[in-house]
């Protein structure tokens, strides 16, 4: 029996625990010092909206950790001692392992705007700015948000939904334009607009201003606006949480280097989740994923690597999900921003409400690539097969009945979406198969 | 472009106006509650039936601006913002304000309901007064507490009915879902059966609402009421018939195809209110592993309870009028025990697999305790087919189930223990069709792949307090007796995970699935790991 220690009680942390428990007896310890039980890091918005309290983002219940063996201890790593298998905690003693995983996520950006340490200047990852930001909208006049990606949009909304006027600065010519083609970005602009969210779209971050007690009261722009505002949110992405492990000997770059197995540089050290960095990218994925899904899935592999079942982190069929206020969005394969030379994108829009769908396909062959939907459910299952096949587009169109996953008596738009692609191919003089 | 809308989106519309049009909405509703407080109180209000419908429609006036106000001037979607913060909807004090007086409204109208001005000798008077008018309106009848609750009762429903579709109105199920909940109401539940009474003037009293069937209507097979049925004419009849076709056909051939939420969320009276006036108090419900357990002997206690005293009052009837006897005791007793030894016989023989141990325990040895009672009582030629008294039995019944758990418990802890207190812990019809669900039948909730991220609105939205993201986070179709079909889960979720579906009863339960994302079977290795 081993000891196998988890820094980092996040998805992919948790995910292991769980799944080495299921496969062997080893001593399990999951340091953390962020929160006492998991708790689902994308729900914390919704506890700020007062949608749910906090205890209802913790998917087990407290005694779920005992029973299975797994021991939680709340602290904080300082350093690794990877000669001596040892783990230095901030506040209490020393921890031996045999195997370490390494899963502490991520912390926000701070690209060295004058001004960003400030106080009620604020990212939004952890529990604590959680608890931060409740701090400092107390009385709050209004908000400026910096970053247009996921994280900003949901901090403008659970800002907005204290009735916080809110300033939303996003550098990009249009609303995360860097991952969305240009239809599905724009039509979330005017979402935002719709909100009632002050967007400047082409409008970066020059610097916070202090007030006399050094607490930010304003933000100029690189158009040279001053907005005052009570809060400022950073929420220009997010990178590896590893500062801990400087000088440790584990090979760390942006994040902490890994092989396809998930180990490090140091035998029985592995890495998982946001925090993990592979050598190259797999297939068209970044060599870091902050992402829910892939923290889980590393988490899966790992478990299996420490118990002794060899299995290379094999990431499937790309998927990933989000919520911008009320629209709903889903991506299956990949969709890029701006088509590759090979590629076709076919695109239709509901002409007034609040949804669309785009698929990316091979030009000649007409191999499906992937798919973005808007306001339209669609099942997983079915796309993965799809990709997994390497269907054509046509076939997707032809089936799309079959991979709705609206609620039952929902309107269905197959018939628009399929005449809209014929005209499409019509007029992109595409072979008519 | 959009740096011109801009400037007139730099607060959020209106807040302050809006406000003062909630305020005003909510003083709307206050004013019709006033004014049955003052008929409450005994004030000689002039013109009755006028001023009823000023309280009336005030409060449904209210709600409905409120909602409007609420829902309308912003875009659609998902609105609980606050939930957890608001007192009433948080057990503040609000909250607890509002459980007491409900509570105290329910003991009174169960238990004193000459308190409300209830007199049948001397006539009426107070908020039953009130009423008379329109009873007699609809039913030729001065008004009795019951007839005050019903109305209220459809006022309520009708009115948050309309909030709650504005709520969801992105969503065509809740919709259609809340259309169904107040037709049913206001036609099946309050309207036909005023009407077929004030049509048979001279016939004693007996259920006129097709949808209520026993056992959620536990006196559908008392003596008094198979006496009125049978001399009821016509009407009688039919009811009688309709109302055992309810229990042993047409329920069954509907919980097969859609699940118990045909009845639960789309026809039943108590769900109805649940969904309707009860929305705001959903998540109240308790989501812990206990609470399941506690449900789970709960519910089928009182299943056990409503059977039992049905049988013995039966058996009694059967004895003692035997000129309305179609079958003798002797017949029924073997028909009872023979329907008893095939209900549990097919559970045990064709899904105790799907079933936990301890319920399959439970379940056989309480069939043969029943069993063995019931025939040695028979054989030994006792009047009393369950030891006690049925008079006895079913008094129980009907002040502990019938009116203190389904009533007083059931809606006047709304603001504390959430809206489906009664339909999770007490409702025997929900067991009966519960286990339907579970066992025979189609639907059930798909997850998708591997798109949950375990936030928790799903399980939070659960009035039924199903531990939805349990589920949900494995890739598991959630297939639980207790599910009403609301839909809410499924409203709430953030990354389109969960869908209501009926559909193959293969692969309907799938414990062991696996979640889309890393490209290998894990659960074969898992498998050869087992």
């Amino acid at each position: 029996m081993n000891h196998i220690v988890i820094i980092g009680n996040g998805i992919a942390g948790v995910t292991a625990a769980r799944h080495i428990r299921k496969i062997s007896a080893h001593k399990i310890t999951i340091v953390s010092a962020e929160a006492d039980y998991f708790f689902s890091r994308t729900a914390l918005m919704y506890v700020y909206m007062g949608h749910m309290k906090f205890e209802h983002t913790q998917p087990y219940e407290n005694n779920f950790w005992s029973k299975n063996k797994i021991d939680l201890i709340k602290d904080f790593v300082s350093h690794v001692d990877v000669e001596n298998k040892r783990l230095h905690l901030s506040v209490g003693e020393t921890i031996r392992y045999d195997s370490l995983i390494i899963a502490t996520g991520s912390k926000p950006n701070k690209f060295g705007w004058p001004g960003q340490d400030l106080d009620g200047v604020t990212g939004l990852y952890h529990k604590q700015d959680l608890e931060y930001i409740e701090k400092y909208t107390l009385g709050c006049k209004r908000a400026v948000v910096v970053g247009g990606g996921l994280i900003g949009i949901e901090l403008t909304e659970m800002l907005m939904s204290r009735n916080i006027p809110v300033t939303f600065l996003v550098r990009e010519k249009s609303f995360w334009d860097m991952v969305l083609p240009q239809g599905e970005s724009e039509m979330i602009n005017r979402h935002i607009l719709e909100h009632g969210i002050d967007l400047k779209l082409e409008t970066g971050l020059k610097e916070i201003l202090a007030d006399e007690n050094g607490r930010a009261k304003a933000v100029v722009t690189d158009k040279g606006e001053t907005i005052a505002c009570g809060i400022v949110g950073l929420t220009a992405g997010v990178s590896p949480n590893i500062d801990f492990l400087k000088g440790s000997g584990i090979e760390i770059a942006r994040g902490v280097k890994v092989n396809r197995f998930l180990e490090t540089n140091i035998k029985n050290i592995y890495a998982i989740g946001d925090c993990a960095e592979q050598h190259e990218g797999i297939g068209n994925r970044r060599p870091i994923e902050a992402v829910w899904y892939t923290g889980r899935m590393m988490g899966e592999t790992v478990a299996r690597n420490i118990c002794g079942i060899p299995m290379k982190y094999n990431p499937g069929n790309w998927f990933n999900s989000a919520k911008f206020f009320d629209i709903e969005y889903q991506t299956y394969g990949w969709v890029w921003a701006t088509p590759k030379e090979n590629e076709e994108q076919f695109y239709w829009e509901h002409a007034s409400k609040n949804i669309c769908i785009r698929i990316a396909f091979e030009k000649y062959s007409r191999l499906f690539l992937g798919v973005n939907v808007f306001g339209i459910r669609v099942r997983h299952e079915i796309f993965d097969r799809i990709l997994t096949d390497k269907r054509t587009v046509d076939y997707v169109i032809d089936n799309f009945d079959k991979v709705n996953f609206d609620p039952e008596f929902s309107t269905t738009y197959n018939n628009e979406i399929k005449d809209a692609f014929n005209q499409f191919i019509h007029t992109a003089k595409l072979i008519q198969l | 472009m959009i740096n011109q809308v801009n400037s007139n989106s730099t607060t959020r519309a209106d807040i302050s106006e809006v406000s003062i049009k909630l305020k005003t909405a909510v003083g709307i509703g206050l004013i019709g509650l006033f004014i049955l407080l003052l008929a409450l109180l005994n004030v000689q209000l002039p013109y009755k039936t006028s001023w009823l419908a000023v309280a009336l429609l005030s409060i449904i006036m209210g709600v409905v601006l409120y909602a409007n106000e609420m829902y309308l001037n912003r875009p659609a979607g998902i609105k609980n913002d606050g939930l957890w913060f608001k007192s009433l909807t948080s057990r503040g004090m609000l909250g607890w304000s509002m459980g007491i007086l409900l509570t105290s409204f329910y003991i009174v109208i169960y238990w004193y309901p000459q308190y409300l001005g209830l007199d049948e000798k001397n006539g009426n008077s107070g908020i039953v007064a009130f009423f008379d008018p329109f009873s007699k309106l609809l039913n030729g009848h001065a008004a009795s507490q019951w007839f005050v609750y019903g109305t209220l009762y459809t006022v309520a429903i009708l009115s948050f009915g309309y909030k709650f579709i504005l709520k969801y109105r992105h969503n065509k199920y809740q919709i259609v879902r809340t259309i169904s909940v107040m037709f049913f109401q206001l036609a099946f539940a309050f309207l036909i059966p005023e009407i077929l009474s004030k049509l048979h003037p001279e016939k004693a009293y007996f259920a006129k609402d097709l949808k209520n069937m026993w056992p959620l209507n536990y006196y559908f097979f008392e003596d008094w009421h198979l006496k009125n049925l049978l001399d009821g004419g016509n009407l009688g009849m039919f009811m009688l018939l309709f109302g055992i076709a309810m229990i042993f056909i047409i329920s069954p051939i509907l919980t097969y195809f859609y699940g118990k939420r045909w009845y639960c969320s789309w026809v039943c009276g108590c769900g109805g209110l649940a969904e309707t006036a009860g929305d705001s108090f959903r998540h109240l419900s308790d989501k812990s592993e206990k609470a399941w357990k506690f449900e789970r002997w709960s519910i089928h206690l009182v299943l056990v309870f409503v059977f039992i005293t049905t049988v013995a009052v039966i058996y009694s009837f059967l004895g003692s009028n035997p000129s309305y006897s179609i079958i003798t005791r002797n017949t029924f007793a073997y028909i009872v025990s023979i329907f008893l030894a095939i209900v549990i016989g097919t559970l045990y023989f064709f899904k105790r697999k799907n079933m936990d141990k301890d319920a399959v325990y439970t379940m056989v040895s309480l069939g043969v305790v029943m069993l063995s009672v019931l025939l040695l009582n028979h054989f030994s030629g006792k009047e009393n087919i369950f030891f006690f008294e049925s008079y006895q039995l079913r008094s129980w019944y009907g002040f502990a189930i019938g009116a203190a758990f389904s009533g007083v418990i059931g809606v006047g802890f709304y603001p504390l223990l959430g809206s489906r207190v009664w339909c999770r812990f007490g409702c025997p019809m929900a067991a009966i069709l519960g286990l339907q669900q579970r066992l025979f039948s189609k639907f059930r909730i798909t997850t998708n792949g591997g798109q949950c991220i375990s936030c928790g609105n799903c399980s939070n939205a659960c009035e039924m307090g199903i531990d939805v993201r349990a589920y949900a986070q494995k890739g598991e179709n959630i297939v639980r007796s207790s599910c009403v079909g609301c839909g809410i889960c499924s409203a709430v979720c953030p990354r389109g995970v969960l869908k209501l579906e009926n559909g193959k009863e293969e692969g309907r339960i799938n414990s062991d699935a696996v979640l889309l994302g890393n490209d290998v079977d894990l659960l074969n290795i898992l498998k050869q790991k087992k």
